[in-house]
Formats: C-alpha cells, structure tokens, sequence
C-alpha cells in the first residue's frame, strides 16, 4: 500500500510539473510582458522596457519559468498588478468561500445520487424509473447557467422563497450562517452532479446486482431491504469515489458560473473579473491550482479506493 | 485477478466511461427502447440542422442591421417569437445561433478526432518508452482545467466560428487519443494485424487501413459527445460574455442577453434559446448513448 502510495505521488508530481509548464509557456505568449498593460497606452517605450528588465520579464522564458516556480515554492504565486495586491491574498481571500460552495453542492450531491440511483436500480425498467432516467438525462444535458436560470425564476421570481443573489457575506462559513440566501447556488452547482452521479450508481449497482452474493444472501433469506442496505450500497458506491476523484474540473467550472450568476465572492467570480482585467498573474495562479487540485482528486480517489476495495491489485 | 474491470466501471475519467462503458442492459424492451430514444435524437439532430441553415430561407427576418423601434416586442404574427433588446427578430436570431453552434461544434469535433486518432493510433502502435511519454503528456492536458484556458485564450483572440472551433477542438483530442490507444493496443495482437505485418505492410499503412477502421466505432461514438460537449462549451463562453461578437450571435451570448429581462416577464428572450439549446445537446448524446449501444453489441458478439 506504503509503495502504491509512493508510485503514485511520483506519477502525480510529474504530471504537476508538465501542468506548470504548459500553463506558465500558454500564459507567457497570451499575455507578454505586462509592461505595456500596466503602464498604459500613452507610457514610452523606454518606460516600458525598464518595467519589463526591472520585473525581469525581459528575461529568457526558462529563466522566467524558474523563478516563477522558486517563487511559488515559498508560498508567493505573484502579482496582480492591475489590483497592485498579491495573488496568493487574493486566491485566499476567495478560496474559503469557493471551497464551502462546492464542498456543500458534492455533499448535497453525493446524498441525492446515491439513493437515486440504487432506487432506480432495483426497480429497474419501471416507469418511475424511466422517468428518473429522463429527468437525470434532461439535467445533464442542460447547461448550468440555464438551470441557474431556471431555478431564479422558479424560487425566486415566482415563489419568492430564495434570493436570486447569493450572499455577500465575507464568511466563508456563510452556508451555515445564511442558508437561504446560499440554497440557490448550491442546489444549481448540485444539479448537474446528481445528474452524472445517479446514472453512475445505477449502472454500478445493476453490475452489483447479477453478482454471487447478492444471490447467497438472497439465499440466507435476508430480505430485500437488508440486501440494499447491508449489501449493495456498500459495493456499488466505491466506484463513485472515483468518479467524484475526477470531477473536481467540472465542479471548478460548475462554481465559475454559478459564482458569476449569483454574484457569490468566491475564485470563480474572481476568476471572470481578472478575465475582464486581463490580470494574468490571477489567472495563471488559479490555472495552475486548478490543475493541482484535479491531479490531487484523482490521487486521492485511487488512494482511496485502493484502501476501501480489497480487490484492487495494487500494480 | 481480472475482477475489477469485470464487475466496476474502471477508474477513468467520466467521459471516458461515457464511450467506452457497456451498460450490460438486456437486449429485450430496454434495447428496443434505446433504438427508439436513438433515432428521436437524430431526428432532432436533422431538425436543428434544417431549421438553422434552411429556416432562414423560409422565415427572413432582418438580421443585419439593429432596429431599436421595434426592440422588445412581444410575439406577434410578424415577429413570431418577438423581438430582442436590438430589435433583432428572436426566431431569426435562434436560427444564426443554431449555425454557429452546430458549425463550431462539427468542426472542432472534427480538428479533435482526427488529432487525437492519429496521436492515439501512433502512441499504441509505436509503444514502449514514446507511448509512456506520449500518453503522459495527454495526462498533463487532461488535468488542465479546459474551460479555465479557453477563457482565458478568448481575451486574446477575437472569438470567431474559425478560432473557437480550432480552440475547443486543439482542448478535446485527449479523449479520441486515449480511446484510439487503448483500441489500438488491443487490436494489434490480432490475427489480422500480424499477418499484415508479416506481409510487410508498412507501420502507417497498418494504421491507416487497419487499425484506425476498426477503432472507427468508439470514434464515431465518441464524436457525437464531443459535438454536444462542444455546443454546451461554447454556450457557456457566450454566456459569461467571451463568445463572438456582434453581427455574429451564438445562443450563450442570448441566453445571457435575456437574463437582464427576466425580471421583466420577457419570456421569449429566455426560454426558446434555453430550449434550443438543452434540445440540441440532448439530441446528440441520444444519438451517442444509442450508438454506444451498437458497437458494444458488435463487440461482444
């Protein structure tokens, strides 16, 4: 296990590392040096070039890379010069936030699907669970936006129940202190992924299902209810371990939108307004935590996995 | 101990497992009941296409020129679905919507799958150290976050049919890569294959009239997801403001024009595009999952 740990660290760093270079050289020829930008339109060129060597972005694009990464290394991710404030202040400023946004919609999620789909499963080719079917397909096809849109209009043009914004409270525990004014974002960041997750569970708990020892305890006389509590929950949930290990892009795009139509304070939000900016330190930082963040999902759904299923030969 | 793969869905990433999963559903009503569900999305499929690129013929609207008199009318026998905040006639607007989507969505699904077939048939069929090297690099895009990069690629390019397609179509060849390679890996023990070789058929002529029209099922299928992926992907630019720009129009960019009159009770700004566009992207993953269907058949016969 020790040694499966320690091979797939390797693997993951390695893959870090491309991640760093191609975002930071794909960065590099987007953005240029900032001189110009900074300095604005009516700066001379002698201005800019002495901005430029000072900051030393006139330098070769390994060297530049290198000391970008040092940096990173001690914690410093740059800086914004459009909002003249360090990016790593501004990334935890919001990542709090972000972090209690989508951890609240997986949760959500995860309850949802897991029970959905196992109903779903055992009452298979029935009408209500073609209907569910349609209804998950139907959420999965929809863009976010659309059902953020839909869900305003709905509980809060409509029923008046939720705000159409969220909060703008600066807590980020503000999920638990303000849950109405957070019930939309959540409940749309959630949609989508009750969608992939339930017809995930279905189809591994119809695997689950043909299996030996659903047939043996069937056998002992356990009853069916037993069956899918103490049985099949249990096995068919682990492969959406993996499945929410890999989802981490998705959420991080799902909380980009979500964030820009609720007007929620949170990376995602601060994510399109450095677009509009064009303040590239935010963006390349965020880029790369983004890809940081999607390699450690993986890593951490295998690890698991590989712990809660016995039957994984670590090779 | 083969266990794992037999008995879970094996731990790829989901659009992976979208293709190349079997559902394992038995061949009885369920089966007639997808070729159904199958041949619903391609009508649809065939109907957006019609009504994008042949309703303008039948229903002219102007669509050039921005007419403020007549902005925000409700419909009406001479607006069928009423005017936008432009003038713009809405229906009209749907359908130079629809070409933009299914144009951008064709070919970036295009610029994908041949990039990513030729990259994975190469990577499978040359093996060894340059396969490692090769599929590592394809781990490394992988776990860059895509929507992040097109944002912010979209600052610098003026977004046109051109570069978002080569954009959205340069971000998703990873999967057609890995699908090709795994295929192609499992295809070149083949009887067929080595007697081929033995032959003397050259490395790129197996590829090309070997390997790549047997991998051509998991292609195909995946094809119609990557269209859909890419029609939800450029909704999502458009809607959070870095899809074309005017004249041209794409159904994100309305959809998020519509919002600022949600308030106002302007339905027809929000609800047709939102329709169009979850029809669209459901026809196409119809079509996918039915598809699927077939070559899994195919393969397990």
């Amino acid at each position: 296990m020790v040694r499966y740990i320690v091979k797939r660290l390797g693997t993951s760093l390695i893959v870090v590392i491309g991640i760093s270079i191609v975002v930071f050289v794909l960065l590099h020829f987007m953005a240029g040096a900032p001189g110009r930008s900074v300095l604005g339109p009516t700066a001379s060129a002698d201005a800019v070039a002495a901005f430029n060597r000072e900051h030393g972005f006139d330098q070769p694009l390994v060297v530049q890379y290198l000391s970008y990464v040092s940096e990173v290394l001690r914690g410093n991710l740059g800086q914004s010069f459009k909002l003249n404030q360090s990016v790593s202040d501004l990334l935890s400023d919001n990542a709090g936030r972000s972090a209690m946004l989508s951890l609240a919609a997986l949760v959500l999620a995860v309850i949802i699907a897991i029970p959905l789909g196992t109903y779903q499963a055992t009452k298979r080719n029935s009408a209500s669970d073609t209907a569910l079917t349609g209804v998950t397909f139907l959420l999965y096809a929809s863009p976010q936006f659309f059902i953020a849109l839909l869900a305003i209009e709905i509980f809060s043009i409509k029923l008046g129940i939720f705000p159409s914004q969220a909060s703008q409270s600066n807590s980020p525990f503000v999920i638990f202190t303000d849950p109405v004014a957070m019930a939309l974002p959540v409940l749309t960041l959630a949609a989508s992924n009750i969608a992939v997750f339930a017809r995930y569970q279905r189809s591994s708990t119809l695997d689950q299902l043909g299996q030996d020892y659903i047939k043996v305890a069937r056998a002992k006389g356990v009853s069916e209810r037993g069956i899918i509590r103490n049985h099949l929950v249990r096995n068919s949930s682990l492969p959406l371990i993996t499945l929410i290990g890999v989802s981490v892009p998705s959420l991080l795009a799902g909380n980009l939108i979500v964030e820009s139509v609720f007007n929620y304070p949170g990376l995602g939000l601060l994510f399109i307004n450095s677009l509009q900016r064009e303040d590239y330190p935010v963006l390349l930082a965020y880029t790369l935590i983004g890809g940081v963040l999607t390699v450690l999902g993986t890593l951490i759904a295998d690890v698991v996995l590989a712990a809660a299923d016995p039957r994984i030969k670590l090779s | 101990m083969s266990a794992k793969t037999e008995q879970e869905p094996s731990p790829e990433t989901s659009k992976d497992e979208r293709v190349a999963a079997s559902w394992r559903l038995p061949l009885t009503l369920k089966g007639v009941a997808r070729y159904r569900l199958g041949l619903t999305g391609g009508c649809l499929v065939a109907f957006f296409i019609l009504f994008s690129f042949l309703g303008p013929m039948v229903y002219q609207s102007n669509q050039n020129n921005v007419d403020t008199l007549n902005a925000l009318l409700e419909p009406s026998s001479e607006h069928l679905l009423g005017t936008d905040a432009q003038g713009f006639d809405v229906l009209g607007r749907l359908m130079q919507g629809g070409q933009i989507s299914l144009q951008i969505g064709f070919f970036a699904a295009l610029i994908a799958t041949v990039t990513g077939t030729l990259y994975g048939a190469a990577a499978g069929l040359i093996g060894g150290k340059t396969d490692a090297v090769m599929m590592r690099f394809v781990d490394i895009l992988m776990a860059i976050p895509f929507l992040f990069v097109a944002l912010i690629v979209s600052t610098r390019f003026n977004p046109s049919v051109l570069s978002l397609s080569i954009v959205l179509g340069l971000f998703s060849w990873l999967v057609p890569a890995r699908l090709v390679r795994s295929e192609v890996l499992s295809l070149r023990t083949r009887d067929y294959v080595s007697a081929a070789r033995s032959m003397g058929a050259g490395k790129w002529r197996l590829v090309l009239t070997h390997l790549i029209p047997n991998a051509l099922g998991v292609v195909i299928v995946n094809i119609t997801f990557q269209v859909a992926d890419t029609i939800l992907a450029v909704a999502t630019l458009g809607f959070l403001g870095f899809g074309l720009s005017y004249p041209e129009t794409d159904w994100g960019g309305q959809l998020s024009s519509g919002v600022n009159y949600l308030l106002s009770g302007y339905w027809w700004l929000i609800y047709p595009v939102g329709l169009c566009l979850v029809g669209l992207v459901l026809a196409f993953n119809l079509v996918g999952e039915a598809l699927r269907d077939v070559v899994d058949k195919r393969r397990t016969v």
